[in-house]
């Protein structure tokens, strides 16, 4: 058929400089969000939200509120019998509470009113009676026993679950090592605080069909969980995901609101809004987990890894949510930034009374990322090798696996970190700026999309349909969300390209359970990879019918077929050519009516034991970056002067775009390592003692002003992988994670403290100076990793002992094997 | 139902002068968005805490959320929907779009209104001024440097425009 090859010298649209689709319906406040959407005889929804902590709840009494003048619908628990959640494994919400709240913003009543202020007054005439049990505040609380655990599926006290894994014998390789390096970190848990306020629109129609209009980053699980809470087909339900005011994470469960105003809708047959006040998301989260970790590192003395022990342990607040994904992640990705020739590690997650944690902006990774970056620097420091040159010596090959099975793509990270290193002047700098300024450096890598979906099934992870006809107009379908990340234009760009138009000539639909394919969402970075390779394909097939009409017609070789310009031509003679809608005319007289299809799934992974489902993906980025700062020593404050970041994409769609996705990643990453914090406390006792929420508003919730941000100076490391569209890897979390420990770094190298915690805030900073003044240990950090009860490990070799990806029994196997990097058998090994 | 009563109100909004009856408690980003749907006008706090409602008051940037639409009898108020002169985007709209002065765009009529209001009484701002007058716009996505970026570009094409239009004349 006519495919030719693509390459950077013929592409007309991919890899320049473009105005994304959406700018200018943005700029002019014309896009629709979902609170922008007004119906015809609206109603207004409002949610009576738990005062306390935990409690039983014995009563809810409505019938003040019911008869409020302008109320139309009051619903409790009992109107919602089936549970949900987002994962198979932890169906553990309700729309409303029926018998329990688990924290303080559990929701357990909702007024469907005729505005929202008659919805407000009437939730304060709803009695709830309580039975208040005791709060879970913290981690270590909830690795105690307990009477009444916040969930009868957890597996012991308030464990949620607990995981053991080890890929070789990690005991034998850090006995081995010249040098066994253990450290203990802390990374509180944050929010994603998108600057949209969660909001849905649901509408019935006369026939029994209900449409919901949400900001959801996941209209397909959305469409899933209401099938599943409102026991009513699938088919008849609509998820209309609206342009996300960004979503970061925040966005990818299905909520509990989504579900009540859908419900009101059918009961009422009217259109009900709900939209959260900033408290409320606030209190909705889903946020990052806060993480307590543990590193046992063993390292010889040139600097290479023998083998790592890691142990996390995640607050996962009161609810399943995406949480036993989020601990698989605080692990399973580890592997993959650097060779690891054996990993062993445990992980276990708690409830506690306090709003759910869930995935944020690269979900469950910044928390060890920042752990294993600022331990390498301690290695470096110690054995007196460059950090840069530590790293660059441990980079794996490419379309390796790693010691978890993971298959590795392109790895641009060595690139990444020569051009920062030579970018920000590093080797003038390391060691060298006076007391007070310092540059530290650090690394990542991330997923370009998750290789198994949430639910088991055998179908594509994205599917695009391109529908063309005689006016030469192009539309395509995908189920994907665009969450400000510009996944809309990154589909209408690649249909352009293969199509050889214009983007003004393709329009699309998205993100529609109606008219548009499944895609899965807009989670684990995995828009661009999978509902690109669907755009590429179903772009491919309309080309190719278009390219075989046009042959026949004009009597060239189809293989001759070229497509640019608006025009379908001969490539040896582009003056024998006809205009794309000729084409698309002559393509519907010789094929009738014209639609194709794309669909994609990830690879299939190499790692065949239980659990081995976390963690591969078909490609993975690689970032470096180096921070710059300066330590005010008599305030404890720290200013990120510039950072310097490079990032491996693959191959860059639209340069500007991903830019100013990297400058964004980075602006979290600072917010994160220097000030974000979803902290709780307790009221004072006289008031309730009630657990509740440190900073739920945007101006105690610390992030980034205009005036804080540093300079960024991006560079894009472009090397196309083979499983990416046009060679694309992901770029919406990777460039996120070397930030926290770039900081930290930075910060040692300028005052020599050590703040082994994120955030790394002023009274912490003021806290390491004067242990180092007083001639102490100069460290902020957890002292010891608590004691945890862990499962026996599922032991699996690495793929250079033998493994075959299998969970194997462990002795046996674990003598007959030769390690891997490891020649000479050593010694003691130190503590550090 | 809510008891507020209603006022007749008079503002002048995006050149059109409008006439409403408006409940008493409603503030000024309520009255644009419910009652006159310019909905361009975003919230993301409703408590002056981010920026998303900014629209200009006379001339001056204000936080919607946090004036009472009573206050603005006789005002004129400027949003998102005024920005363009009909089919004429303004210049800080181009650049935005250019210059990947938006992702999400959540924050961006926000920060259209607040960069107007600034290049209106700072020609050429430096970046600092930028910084300035633009750091009670929170945004989640950009991490605001090409939003400065575009800002500079928007001065350059104004002052570029003007010249050139005083060049014609000469
Ligand atoms: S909505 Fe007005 S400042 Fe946030
Ligand atoms: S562009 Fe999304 S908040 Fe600014």
């Amino acid at each position: 058929m006519s495919h030719r090859e693509y390459s950077s010298d013929t592409f007309r649209i991919i890899g320049k400089p473009r105005v994304r689709i959406d700018a200018l319906s943005k700029v002019t406040g014309q896009t629709l969000f979902a609170d922008d959407i007004s119906l015809p005889r609206m109603l207004h929804c409002k949610l009576l939200r738990s005062s306390l902590p935990h409690a039983l709840i014995e009563t809810v009494d409505v019938s003040r509120a019911s008869a409020h003048p302008g109320v139309q619908l009051v619903l409790t628990g009992e109107d919602f019998p089936v549970e949900y959640g987002i994962l198979p494994v932890s169906q553990d919400e309700r729309p409303l509470c029926r018998d329990k709240v688990r924290f303080v913003g559990d929701p357990v009543a909702a007024v469907i009113a005729c505005d929202e202020q008659t919805a407000c007054e009437a939730l304060s005439l709803i009695d709830v009676s309580y039975q208040p049990l005791p709060t879970i505040a913290t981690v270590a609380e909830a690795l105690q026993a307990t009477e009444a655990p916040l969930q009868n599926y957890a597996e012991e006290h308030n464990i949620h679950r607990r995981l053991a894994y080890s890929f070789g014998d990690v005991d034998e390789a850090l006995a081995q090592a010249d040098h066994v390096f253990e450290d203990t970190f802390l990374y509180e848990g944050n929010t994603h605080m998108a600057m949209e306020q969660h909001a849905s629109v649901a509408a019935t129609d006369p026939d029994g069909r209900v449409t919901l209009w949400s900001s959801t980053q996941c209209p397909h699980y959305v469409h899933r969980a209401l099938a599943k809470a409102l026991e009513m087909p699938a088919a008849h339900i609509r998820v209309i995901a609206c342009p996300n005011g960004g979503g970061f994470g925040g966005k990818t469960d299905p909520f509990n609101h989504e579900i009540v105003v859908t419900k009101a809708s059918m009961l009422l047959g009217r259109p009900v809004k709900i939209c959260l006040t900033r408290q409320e998301v606030f209190y909705c989260h889903r946020g990052r987990h806060q993480v307590t970790m543990k590193f046992r590192t063993g390292v010889n003395n040139d600097g290479k890894l023998t083998g790592m022990h890691l142990q996390t342990l995640l607050d996962g607040g009161a609810y399943g949510s995406y949480g036993i994904a989020s601990t698989f992640y605080t692990t399973a990705l580890q592997p993959v930034t650097y060779q690891l020739p054996r990993y062993s590690w445990e992980a276990c997650r708690v409830f506690t009374n306090k709003p759910p944690s869930g995935p944020k902006r690269g979900h469950g990774t910044p928390q060890p990322r920042f752990g294993q970056e600022v331990q390498l620097d301690k290695i470096a420091e110690k054995l007196q090798i460059d950090p840069a040159k530590l790293r660059l010596g441990m980079i794996a090959p490419a379309n390796s696996l790693t010691c978890n099975f993971l298959k590795v793509g392109t790895i641009g990270l060595a690139e990444c970190i020569d051009r920062v290193v030579s970018r920000s002047g590093w080797k003038d700098k390391h060691k060298k700026l006076p007391r007070g300024r310092g540059v530290g450096l650090a690394c990542g890598a991330y997923m370009s999309g998750a290789g198994t979906a949430i639910y088991w099934n055998k179908m594509p992870h994205s599917g695009v349909q391109i529908k063309l006809d005689r006016s030469g107009a192009v539309t395509v379908y995908c189920g994907a969300t665009d969450v400000g990340q510009g996944s809309d234009d990154v589909l209408v760009s690649l249909v352009t390209e293969v199509l050889g138009i214009e983007t003004i000539d393709v329009k699309c639909v998205t993100g529609d359970t109606d008219l548009t394919p499944v895609d899965l969402g807009s989670y684990s970075s995995r828009v661009t990879l999978m509902m690109g390779n669907a755009a590429i394909e179903a772009a491919e097939r309309a080309r190719d019918l278009i390219a075989s009409a046009v042959a026949e017609k004009l009597e060239i070789a189809v293989d001759h077929i070229g497509f640019a310009e608006r025009l379908v031509f001969d490539v040896e003679d582009p003056n024998r050519n006809m205009t794309f809608q000729q084409a698309v005319i002559c393509a519907e007289e010789k094929h009738g009516t014209m639609a194709t299809t794309g669909s994609y799934a990830p690879p299939k992974s190499a790692a065949r034991f239980p659990g081995g489902g976390v963690g591969p993906s078909p490609t993975y980025s690689y970032t470096a970056a180096v921070a710059e700062v300066e330590v005010d020593e008599a305030s404890g404050v720290v200013e990120v002067t510039r950072i310097y970041i490079a990032h491996d994409i693959g191959r860059s769609l639209n340069p500007v775009q991903v830019e100013g996705q990297v400058i964004g990643g980075v602006y979290m990453g600072v917010g994160e390592a220097l000030m974000e914090e979803s902290g709780s406390r307790r009221l004072p006792p006289k008031l309730s003692d009630a657990l509740v929420h440190d900073n739920p508003s945007m101006l105690e919730y610390k992030t980034l002003t205009m005036h804080d941000m540093p300079e960024v100076c991006v560079d894009i490391i472009e090397n196309p992988d083979p499983n990416g569209p046009f060679g694309a890897k992901e770029v919406g979390q990777g460039p996120l994670l070397p930030i926290m420990p770039a900081i930290a770094n930075a910060i040692f190298d300028a005052v020599g403290v050590r703040v082994d915690e994120v955030p790394i805030t002023p009274v912490k900073v003021l806290k390491a100076l004067e242990m180092q003044a007083a001639g102490h240990d100069a460290r902020v950090g957890p002292k010891a990793f608590p004691n945890i009860e862990w499962p026996q490990a599922m032991f699996v070799l690495p793929p250079w002992e033998g493994g075959d990806g299998k969970a194997s029994n462990r002795p046996e196997r674990k003598r007959a094997a030769k390690m891997h990097t490891m020649d000479k058998v050593k010694g003691a090994s130190e503590q550090t | 139902m809510s008891g507020s009563k209603k006022v007749q109100l008079h503002l002048n909004v995006n050149n059109e002068d409008m006439h409403v009856l408006v409940e008493s408690s409603k503030t000024l980003l309520e009255v644009l968005r419910e009652d006159l749907t310019l909905t361009g006008t975003k919230h993301g706090c409703e408590l002056g805490e981010c920026g998303a409602c900014t629209v200009l008051k006379d001339g001056k940037p204000v936080l919607s959320c946090l004036l009472l639409a009573l206050e603005c009898e006789d005002a004129q108020i400027e949003t998102i929907e005024g920005l363009a002169d009909k089919d004429q985007l303004h210049p800080l709209q181009l650049a935005f779009a250019q210059h990947g002065g938006l992702q999400c765009g959540y924050c961006t009529p926000g920060m259209l209104m607040t960069a107007k209001a600034l290049l209106e009484n700072e020609a050429r701002p430096t970046r600092a001024q930028i910084r300035e007058a633009l750091s009670g716009n929170l945004c989640r996505c950009t991490g605001y440097q090409q939003v400065i970026e575009s800002v500079e570009e928007a001065a350059i094409t104004i002052e570029e425009t003007e010249n050139s239009a005083a060049g014609v004349k000469s």
